[in-house]
């Protein structure tokens, strides 16, 4: 059912790997074989595990350990040891550190909140898109082709077209509401600072609501038509079909897209960047260790906020896959 | 019966209207700046719905810079060699990740997931300090290293995921004629890999050729950037003058190429979408 996991399949692969172990008798010739097999997955898994040691567990660590530093952007080779200090020092009668800065944690509000609403409306319009598209009728095949159209489109891209579309002299969206006359004058959508994080979250539902439209889909048309003939002949109301029936048996596909977007969500760095740079309203947790890293070439505090932030994504990521543990074929 | 026909055409035409929805969600942005790419000087100041000059003087004016035209090569040449690299690694990985019952296969996996649930900015200075020591600061080549750390661990799953798909009478073929896993592996599973390494390599290529993050921060001269850099930083006077015709011209000719292939193998796409469910 949560077919973006493909432990799931595993079920069969792993049926499949013991009948091969029971079909042949248990002999010296079998032994040899299954250990030549073990062997081999060793040898074909330990490039990988490399690569990825060097590019992220190695950089991962210096990160660590930079933030403990005092180290500069521009000599990254020279630093002391300062301890915590980047995180949180009391001196002279006040705080400082990442922990005590207020525009870290307005960063970590503009995230928690642009987190919640988009992937919160990315995953109702994504719904409504997908029973949409699971119905039949002519034509399916080519608005199924247009909703990958935004998902195939380089976030910047986006991001500046929005931009465009937004522009608060020549844009079209100021434009065409009022024509409709929902407002009386255009409005600064990028730079008024109760608009910009709406215009953030509007250029990212846009891009990212076909991902979650087409997961959904996938889900729903594995769902078995059985059920749905029973409701029928029941005359069931087809709003009571769906929470009663649909919403439960996609929810487990559902979760795992949600996961994905969440944690997708919490780092977001592009758009934020394009569309409004580094203002403070809408500044994510990726947006401001950046800017401290490599615009004020502070490495050491940029590297406290950037471990911070994988912290607190390694925290939902473990509790997650804690939970879902029992997917993740047995032996982990 | 009347009042039953009467409630099946509203119903047609409400679904009519929510089909029209989705399409004009979907595609406008895309239509406008196709629009938007067409006009030039004050042109850009009226506000049309419909396109009603074809100039292509936006077009000649990027195409005709240098470093956006360098741009392009920078990024097709990262983007590729990205894809080549995790294709390498990714393969024997998800041979042995989807075909063998070995102890710690869970753990293996949920380390690649890991992998690439990592927030890009937790390496930044990390890998800096690396591109820095093997002196590839402001070189794609740093590119190419860097964004293997997407690349291969979607690369993996995905790959697993169909590798899990196959039969098993083929391999129990393979070794009853006792073949080696490496045998297996290129003569058996290749082959029949045709269809999902050209979904997963797509899928990784547009990744990497969407990336901005390591592609600002790794890069300085414009020579040596990629495409999303590139427009992101084309800039006019001021934040008030940007000069928005070659921007759309810069966003159709970037976008284009990918539009058209996810057209293409839309199908394929969505089957590998649903595999990984890596990245949106």
């Amino acid at each position: 059912m949560t077919m973006a996991d493909p432990t799931v399949t595993s079920a069969n692969a792993d049926a499949g790997e013991q009948s091969l172990a029971r079909s042949a008798p248990p002999t010296r010739r079998h032994n040899r074989v299954h250990r030549q097999r073990l062997r081999a997955a060793w040898m074909f898994l330990i490039p990988m595990l490399v690569v990825l040691a060097a590019v992220a567990g190695w950089p991962l660590m210096r990160t660590i350990w930079f933030s403990f530093t005092d180290a500069s952007f521009s000599d990254i080779s020279t630093y002391s040891m300062i301890g915590f200090e980047n995180y949180l020092v009391y001196d002279n009668g006040a705080w400082y550190g990442v922990l005590a800065d207020p525009s870290w944690w307005r960063a970590v509000w503009n995230t928690l909140f642009f987190t919640v609403v988009s992937v919160g409306a990315e995953t109702v319009l994504g719904l409504i898109i997908a029973l949409t598209l699971n119905a039949q009728f002519r034509g399916r095949g080519l608005i199924r082709a247009a909703t990958l159209i935004p998902w195939a489109i380089p976030t910047i891209v986006s991001a500046k077209m929005w931009g465009w579309m937004l522009h608060d002299q020549f844009g079209i969206i100021n434009d065409m509401l009022m024509t409709l006359g929902v407002i009386a004058e255009p409005l600064n959508w990028t730079a008024n600072s109760d608009l910009s994080m709406w215009a953030v979250i509007m250029v990212d539902v846009w891009k990212t609501t076909p991902f979650m439209a087409l997961l959904t889909l996938a889900a729903l048309q594995m769902l078995p038509s059985d059920c749905y003939e029973a409701a029928k002949v029941d005359g069931i109301h087809p709003v009571r079909v769906f929470f009663r029936v649909t919403l439960p048996l996609i929810y487990p596909a559902l979760m795992v897209a949600i996961i994905f977007r969440v944690l997708d969500a919490l780092r977001v760095f592009d758009v934020i960047y394009v569309l409004t740079s580094n203002s403070e309203d809408t500044m994510s947790m990726s947006v401001y260790a950046r800017q401290q890293l490599v615009e004020f070439q502070d490495v050491g505090y940029g590297s406290a906020a950037s471990t911070v932030l994988f912290l607190i994504i390694a925290l939902l990521t473990i509790t997650y896959l804690y939970l879902g543990r029992k997917q993740f074929g047995g032996d982990a | 019966m009347n009042r039953k026909l009467l409630r099946k055409i509203v119903a047609k035409a409400g679904f009519g209207l929510l089909l029209a929805a989705i399409m004009l969600f979907t595609v406008f942005p895309f239509y406008y700046a196709i629009l938007t790419s067409f006009k030039s000087g004050s042109e850009l100041f009226n506000i049309d719905y419909w396109i009603t000059t074809f100039n292509f003087e936006n077009y000649q004016a990027v195409l005709g810079q240098s470093s956006f035209v360098s741009s392009i090569w920078n990024s097709i040449l990262v983007a590729t060699c990205a894809v080549a690299i995790a294709m390498a690694f990714g393969l024997t990985a998800a041979y042995a990740l989807g075909r063998v019952h070995f102890r710690g296969r869970g753990t293996v996996l949920m380390i690649v997931l890991g992998v690439s649930m990592f927030p890009q900015v937790a390496v930044l200075s990390g890998l800096f300090e690396v591109i820095r020591a093997f002196d590839l600061y402001n070189d794609p080549l740093a590119l190419v290293f860097s964004y293997t750390i997407f690349t291969l661990p979607f690369t993996v799953w995905v790959l697993t995921t169909f590798m899990r798909q196959l039969p098993k009478e083929l391999e129990e073929a393979a070794i009853v004629d006792g073949a080696s896993p490496m045998v297996t592996l290129f003569k058996v599973f290749i082959p029949l890999m045709g269809p999902a390494m050209a979904t997963t390599g797509l899928l990784a290529f547009i990744a990497a050729w969407n990336e901005f993050l390591f592609a600002l921060t790794f890069t300085l001269t414009d020579d040596q950037r990629t495409v999303p850099v590139a427009i992101a930083l084309i800039t006019g006077g001021s934040q008030h003058e940007l000069p928005w015709g070659h921007l759309m011209a810069a966003s159709v000719i970037v976008t284009v190429p990918l539009v058209v292939l996810v057209l293409i193998f839309q199908r394929r796409i969505v089957s590998g979408l649903t595999a990984g469910a890596v990245k949106g």
